[in-house]
């Protein structure tokens, strides 16, 4: 019974952002059929359906007014007074003047702080270790080219006939007990 | 065939000041209306109309269909009208610290209804009908009463509303809802079914009591 109830009340709550498209004829067939449903049981929510359409008509009732005679010449009016206004923005660039400018100021700021010298001093000495590194390993490379260019020494293979053999592939006796 | 919204204020854009008079023609009179509803006062309203169709014409070269024309329109004229709601709010505010005024209700020149004729009694009923409607709408929140304006009067759908008004679907319609239920509730001699619209109190200068 109190399950009932509740649930009852908990349908009105819904039914709160349903009934004004329900009686405006905008609601879709399935929200349709669940407000009908709900107001067939609901007598209070019948009742306030009932009152939201006499709401509607009684504020169909409010009167239009009009414009008044003079309210196109003064908007005219208004309107040619604005050229002087606009004046003011013909002197802004376009977007896609203001774009172009803003890029290119980007990349040429960019491309000045890479070619620029590593100004920290810490940095700068690491980068001259980091190049004597690189330019001893280079040097050393240079010096052995002599044994790398030597024909007997590359040629030599008898120590490679030293080297344990492989171990055997398996046999497919072996792969057919494993299966 | 008729060119559409869109497409007069495309012809606005490419220079034809002919579109922009048919656009002004098409939606001086229900932005005045909703205007007028809005602020309670007439000369207002048709500064704000003319303010709005001002910032349209002034906007036409930037102008691009991204949405209905009407709904880009309304949420001009929203937005002036809010601001002009609270801006006279404080003037009042303002005001009555200083001395002791009229709400200003008295002021509004009195409603002109259509000429059919009707009796002087009917004439009477039907001014103070009007009026209590008129006061009912403006004693809601301001975006109550947008969306009531737009919802009843201009019957734009919710998803233009709900644009307009910048909020979902979902919280327009429950802003609709408790819009409608206040109006019901003050406007209750008018909708009840058991009360009869003679039941209307007036005093004498007939406006409702």
């Amino acid at each position: 019974m109190f399950g009932k109830e509740k649930s009852s009340l908990k349908q009105c709550a819904a039914l709160e952002n349903k009934l004004v498209e329900y009686l405006d004829g905008r609601a879709r067939t399935a929200e349709r059929h669940a407000v009908e449903e709900h107001l067939s049981g609901c007598a209070a929510c019948r009742l306030r359906a009932e009152e939201f359409r006499a709401l509607w008509s009684a504020l169909d009732e409010l009167p239009a007014i009009s414009p008044s005679t003079a309210f196109d010449a003064s908007l005219r009016a208004r309107i040619d007074a604005e050229p002087a206004r606009r004046s003011f923005w013909q002197w802004m660039p376009s977007p896609r003047l203001v774009f172009a400018v803003t890029s290119l100021v980007v990349m040429s700021v960019w491309l000045s702080s890479m070619q620029r010298p590593a100004e920290n001093p810490s940095a700068a000495k690491q980068a001259t270790q980091e190049s004597q590194v690189s330019a001893e390993s280079d040097f050393g490379m240079i010096r052995d080219l002599p044994v790398l260019e030597n024909f007997d020494v590359v040629s030599k293979f008898d120590a490679l006939s030293e080297l344990p053999a492989p171990p055997a592939a398996p046999t497919p006796e072996v792969t057919k007990e494993t299966r | 065939m008729a060119r559409t919204d869109v497409q007069l204020m495309l012809d606005v854009k490419a220079g034809d000041e002919q579109s922009f008079e048919l656009l002004l023609r098409k939606y001086r009179t229900p932005l005045v209306n909703f205007l007028y509803r809005m602020v309670r006062d007439t000369a207002i309203a048709e500064d704000l109309a003319q303010e709005v169709f001002l910032r349209v014409y002034r906007a036409r070269q930037q102008y691009a269909p991204s949405a209905k024309f009407t709904t880009w329109m309304f949420r001009i004229a929203t937005n002036l009208a809010l601001n002009s709601v609270r801006d006279n709010r404080r003037r009042k505010m303002e005001i009555s610290m200083d001395q002791s005024v009229d709400t200003g209700e008295d002021e509004q020149k009195p409603l002109e209804v259509p000429d059919r004729a009707p009796s002087v009694e009917q004439e009477l009923v039907a001014r103070c009908r009007a009026d209590m409607i008129l006061k009912a709408i403006h004693s809601l929140p301001e975006k109550q009463r947008a969306a009531v304006l737009l919802h009843k009067y201009q019957e734009l759908d919710y998803d233009e509303i709900a644009r307009v008004l910048e909020c979902s679907e979902s919280a327009l319609k429950s802003l609709l809802f408790r819009a409608y239920e206040s109006l019901r509730v003050e406007l209750a001699p008018l909708v009840s079914p058991t009360v009869r619209v003679d039941r209307v109190p007036v005093d004498r200068s007939g406006q409702p009591a």
